[in-house]
């Protein structure tokens, strides 16, 4: 009998290329941001607002997520922002080498801001570094108040919260008091925006923030 | 939910390392993971049988999984902290929020056992 000790870790391919991607992203500047929520919570539709907002400010691109379709990548398209799409086929996460491969094709000038719209799931795309700046979590009334609870390692992972979809909290049981008090013990840090798609409620705070951290990389930068 | 394609890299790894030690059978199969990782023993276990059932090298081969609990250290107290499963990462020492998680992220192959014939 041999025992043969590996003490392999089993991300380690991923983390190795999410740290090439990183000082790939530092190299020029910029702020990647890492979107993550379950399907239907509104990443898209947040995305498509926080465009408009930006717009004209800061030079954008997003690199789109899914198992299938190109669906999300055209509705980026347009709002006129450049935009790479990758299909997983299947896989329930982005990985850091998908990434790195879907940012040298994006076309165009030097961005300062880029939109990683991840593959809809709470579960595995928490595991996998992009190499992004700092993760957001969107969740939406609908989906219930449990969710930091039942994905506490997402929740935990996040450097902001957006609670999307808040124009239907009165048709909800969504508990805003609950959400906030299981957040507290998760993540203390996060700030939380109440956002919607929708009627545009609190965009313009959300956008106000990510203004801010996308400022301060360029400070760091220089 | 990617916990089948984790298992295909455990099995892959094994196997390089397996043919590089002139290792002809493979009997156990050591896995570290963290209460804090999303990879479930439940499920890495269900996939451990999948696939050492149809591969020679791996015939009766057993899975251990070794769960880590998340510890944490607070900044503040600097206390070393266990979380449990309620996920309060708050000190239960000094009642600070700044903690720093040290342990429970594990997702690594420790080691494997084999005979060379």
């Amino acid at each position: 009998m041999v025992q043969v000790r590996l003490e392999s870790n089993l991300l380690g391919a991923n983390e190795l290329l999410a740290r090439k991607n990183r000082s790939a992203f530092s190299c020029q500047g910029l702020l990647v941001v890492n979107l993550m929520s379950s399907p239907g919570s509104g990443k898209t539709t947040i995305l498509e607002k926080t465009i408009e907002y930006l717009d004209g400010n800061l030079k954008l691109g997003v690199i789109e997520g899914d198992l299938y379709t190109d669906q999300d990548a055209q509705r980026i398209e347009q709002k006129g922002v450049q935009v790479i799409q990758i299909n997983t086929e299947g896989a329930c996460h982005l990985d850091a080498g998908m990434v790195g491969k879907a940012f040298e094709e994006l076309p165009g000038e030097k961005l300062d801001l880029l939109f990683i719209e991840n593959v809809g799931n709470l579960v595995c795309p928490a595991e996998f570094d992009l190499g992004e700046d700092f993760k957001v979590v969107v969740i939406s009334t609908t989906e219930g108040n449990d969710k930091p609870l039942k994905y506490p390692l997402i929740f935990r992972e996040a450097r902001v919260i957006l609670l999307n979809k808040i124009d239907l909290l009165a048709y909800t049981n969504f508990s805003l008091e609950r959400f906030r008090q299981d957040l507290a013990q998760i993540n203390p840090s996060a700030p939380v925006f109440l956002v919607s798609g929708t009627t545009g409620e609190g965009i313009a705070e959300w956008n106000e923030w990510l203004l801010g951290e996308v400022r301060s990389k360029e400070l760091n930068h220089r | 939910m990617h916990e089948l394609s984790l298992m295909q890299s455990v099995m892959d790894i094994v196997k390089d390392s397996a043919t590089q030690n002139n290792i002809k059978r493979v009997n156990k199969v050591k896995l570290v993971v963290g209460k804090f990782s999303m990879a479930l023993p439940d499920s890495l276990h269900f996939a451990f049988e999948a696939i050492s059932g149809v591969e020679e090298l791996f015939q009766g081969a057993v899975l251990e999984i070794e769960a880590k609990e998340i510890l944490c250290r607070c900044q503040q107290c600097q206390q070393t902290i266990q979380i449990e499963d309620t996920y309060h990462f708050i000190c239960s020492g000094c009642g600070s929020n700044q903690l720093e998680i040290i342990q429970g992220r594990e997702l690594y192959l420790d080691y494997y056992e084999g005979d060379e014939n």
